[in-house]
């Protein structure tokens, strides 16, 4: 690969051990600068647009779902509800409660936001991978798509996407009321809880592609049939899929904020442009995730390319960008659908679900990986696998059932 | 800073941790919520913390405000506080005279406003010992019905949307809509309609009514299907709802409780069955029965009740007869605004009856109807003029909210709004 070679003709990696760009092979001058600085804007506004039109989606799907119109006078189609949203909560009154911790609640908006933009940069929106190494030649500089590209990438996605979770505890807590404080009991839990789920399943996704940069992940799956999707075998991707949904508090796990039990949750009391700010962070999570299961499941950019083959990354951006539609019709379809969990029905999915059926299914593909290497009969670790998974489950099973009748029991766990 | 000086904070603070009785109640009073706000708690005390979940509360049907004695997420105690939207309406029907009665009691249940006005002129009408011609009866019995349907599907559009199915909330104001559409063409008004009058019905049929209503008869049953594909079978919401605020017959007879929850816990008590009125008697129709008593039986009962009631609709449809909307009792229903450009007589009776009405013989009644919510009744009492002495109401929804501190026992903040929505109160009818 080409970081590969970068490493061992230059040995850059001394000097810029985090972000190993094709770009700065020959050294950072001022024109690398520019185009870093010119990714910087264009991926921030980029998200900006799209959260805008994210949220315009959301509502036209949702109103059709349901035999609305939804928004329709603000511009064509009504397309600057949102804008038009956004402005006017920038003209209300920002009230800060009385008993608040003011810094913390001023800072909390800043956590939700900053992180969800930051998953956005280890992202690759495009590039053709199938034809060539996914990079592109803009004014003699090679690049990749993406505004960083850490040999770290996931474990940057995770602990972001961890951060976040401080975001909005801290702003249930410092509001210092209790309908907030709920949501952000509910938050601790809940993101801790699933965070878990979502960390097992993406280590299948590293066991097959054996890297943790994002680039090499995408590389890894170029065309078609070398989808994660498919090598994992469905289980990782559905767990990842029901985790992020519980990450980013979209329905049915919108606990956090659940409006009919707990009156919006952590941001009860947040109003004006902090509120707006929350509002942003949560759709911006919302795409980021999104981009973050098309990177890991569906190949990020990945996707036939007709005609115009020269410039084959704009194809990739295309595709990457109906992947990104296609998960976010799945998250509005969601809301439309599914009633909320109760919080102990999440804890329960999450733990006695999802947890272990991502650790089994890790420890099953872990094994035939083995057998692939040691060339034992592979048909046989299959069966045997199964069978174990299934002899667990079961036990499993038993362990929460004889659990349960002793709490109804009253008895108490030993 | 605290409000109470120290005995008081102490007392105060007392209430809240000791659980001395073990009923589901919490006797602290309303007053005294606030000032558990102020009382100076150690955070790393094991103490149960007072939360007040209302009256501004997305889900609390109104104006229902409830205080939770919570121990995190769980309820050990309640109480339901009502009287926030008290309007005096048992008073104010003092003063009225009994022609214009219908028009405040059908202010009280504003989601079934037909049943106020049919039990306030059944009361009247019993009180004067008049019989309404039949065919008045008949357009009573299938304008309840269709209200019933209405108030019904109100439920199914709160109910999903208080567990979190927000499509439902739509999906149910859809039928609704489509029922109220009918109402509105017979009554001329959505809700409040002041159709139901004492002497018979303010205005007949218009015609072509047997296609409108046939038109909705054909429309609703696959909508109300569509409940079933979304949410009876729905994994999440059976678990949400199946063993959640559950309460047997016993318990349901003891403290008064009417209607769908009492049906739900396996009581089959309907008063159109059990001790009919209007046309009840002559229309082939099921009482639905759950079986646990939880809020998925309440669901369920409603759903099935709102098929029942299409069912009779559909029979109103087949019997109604010919004749007349309303008594010809010159002294209890004005006459014909024809007759008074003609008749002396007819101008005399249409003045008297606007302006002080028509005079009730001394005496008291109680009479009930099944509303949507349970036994709707009304006790009236009249000295003999032409405005009741007394006018009580006794409203399903009040007598119903008395079991949510049992339904709520032990129950999750989640459950709380499962259990409101599936008693399904109408607050302008409690608090009247």
């Amino acid at each position: 690969m080409i970081r590969d070679a970068v490493v061992q003709n230059t040995g850059i990696s001394s000097l810029l051990p985090l972000a190993v760009d094709p770009l700065f092979v020959g050294g950072v001058g001022l024109e690398e600068v520019l185009i870093v600085l010119v990714k910087v804007a264009v991926a921030f506004v980029l998200l900006l647009i799209s959260v805008m039109l994210i949220i315009w989606f959301e509502r036209k799907l949702h109103a059709d779902m349901t035999n609305r119109v939804g928004p329709n006078i603000a511009g064509p189609f009504g397309l600057f509800q949102t804008l038009a949203d956004g402005l006017k909560l920038t003209f209300k009154e920002d009230l800060i409660p009385e008993r608040g911790d003011r810094f913390v609640f001023r800072l909390a908006p800043y956590l939700t936001l900053i992180p969800a933009f930051l998953i956005f940069t280890v992202v690759p929106i495009g590039g053709d991978f199938d034809n060539a190494d996914g990079t592109v030649t803009w004014f003699g500089n090679t690049t990749n798509l993406q505004l960083a590209d850490p040999p770290i990438g996931i474990l940057f996605v995770l602990a972001m996407s961890s951060m976040a979770v401080y975001g909005i505890m801290l702003a249930g807590w410092s509001s210092g009321s209790k309908y907030p404080l709920f949501g952000s009991v509910r938050a601790t839990a809940q993101m801790v809880s699933y965070e878990a789920a979502l960390g097992l399943s993406l280590v299948a996704v590293l066991i097959k592609s054996g890297s943790l940069s994002t680039h090499d992940i995408v590389a890894g799956q170029a065309d078609g049939w070398n989808w994660n999707l498919w090598i994992t075998g469905f289980i990782p991707f559905i767990v990842f899929l029901i985790a992020t949904t519980a990450e980013l508090n979209r329905p049915p796990f919108d606990l956090v904020e659940a409006e009919q039990e707990i009156v919006g949750g952590f941001h009860t009391e947040y109003s004006s442009l902090r509120f707006s700010l929350f509002f942003l962070g949560e759709y911006m999570n919302v795409i980021t995730m999104s981009a973050v299961m098309v990177t890991l499941f569906f190949g990020g950019p990945d996707g036939p390319i007709p005609f115009f083959e020269s410039v084959g990354w704009l194809w990739g951006i295309l595709w990457f960008l109906v992947k990104i539609v296609a998960f976010c019709f799945t998250f509005v379809w969601f809301r439309a659908t599914l009633p909320r969990f109760r919080y102990d029905q999440l804890m329960d999915l999450g733990w006695k679900l999802l947890i272990p059926l991502s650790l089994g299914w890790l420890l099953a593909l872990a094994a035939l990986d083995v057998a692939r290497d040691k060339d034992w009969n592979r048909a046989l670790v299959a069966v045997i696998c199964f069978v174990v998974l299934l002899t667990m489950g079961a036990l499993l099973n038993a362990a929460i059932n004889a659990g349960k009748r002793k709490r109804l029991a009253g008895e108490g766990f030993d | 800073m605290t409000l109470l000086d120290d005995t008081t904070a102490a007392s105060t603070d007392e209430r809240v941790t000791r659980r001395g009785d073990d009923s589901a109640v919490l006797r602290i009073d309303e007053a005294n919520v606030a000032m558990v706000e102020t009382v100076d708690i150690d955070p790393n005390a094991d103490t149960p913390m007072i939360v007040n979940m209302g009256p501004v509360h997305p889900s609390t049907h109104g104006v229902l405000r409830l205080v939770l004695e919570m121990q995190g997420e769980q309820v050990l105690r309640s109480k339901p506080v009502i009287g926030y939207l008290h309007t005096g309406m048992e008073k104010t029907g003092e003063q009225l005279s009994f022609m214009q009665g219908p028009t405040n009691v059908t202010r009280m249940d504003y989601a079934s406003p037909l049943f106020n006005e049919l039990v306030f002129s059944l009361a009247t009408e019993e009180l004067l010992g008049i019989e309404v011609p039949p065919r008045a009866q008949w357009i009573r019995t299938l304008m309840c019905e269709l209200n019933r349907i209405s108030s019904h599907m109100l439920f199914q559009a709160t109910n999903g949307m208080d567990v979190g199915a927000v499509s439902m909330m739509l999906y149910g104001n859809r039928l609704r809509e489509e029922t109220l559409r009918i109402l509105e063409k017979i009554t001329g008004l959505r809700m409040n309609h002041n159709y139901i009058r004492p002497g018979g019905v303010a205005a007949d049929l218009h015609d072509g009514w047997q296609e409108d209503i046939g038109g909705l008869l054909d429309l609703l049953p696959p909508l109300i299907d569509e409940f079933d594909e979304l949410l009876t079978g729905q994994p999440i919401f059976q678990e949400r709802l199946q063993g959640v605020g559950a309460i047997n017959s016993a318990e349901c007879l003891a403290l008064g409780v009417t209607g769908p929850i009492l049906r739900g816990s396996g009581y089959a008590w309907d008063l159109r069955r059990d001790m009919p009125y209007l046309k009840y008697d002559e229309l082939d129709f099921d009482v639905i029965v759950g079986t646990y008593g939880d809020c998925f039986d309440r669901y369920a009962v409603r759903l099935a009740e709102a098929r029942e009631s299409i069912r009779i609709v559909g029979q109103c449809i087949d019997k109604m007869p010919p004749g007349d909307y309303r008594l010809q009792d010159k002294k209890v229903t004005p006459p014909p605004r024809a007759r008074i450009d003609e008749s002396m007589e007819a101008l005399i009776h249409h003045f008297k009856i606007f302006t002080e009405g028509f005079k009730v013989p001394e005496g008291e009644v109680y009479v009930a109807v099944e509303s949507p919510r349970g036994e709707l009744g009304c006790y009236m009492v009249s000295d003999g003029g032409a405005h009741p002495y007394r006018m009580h109401i006794r409203a399903p929804s009040f007598v119903n909210l008395q079991t949510m501190p049992h339904m709520m026992n032990e129950a999750l903040v989640a459950d709380v709004v499962a259990i409101i929505s599936s008693v399904d109160p109408v607050l302008g009818e409690v608090d009247r």
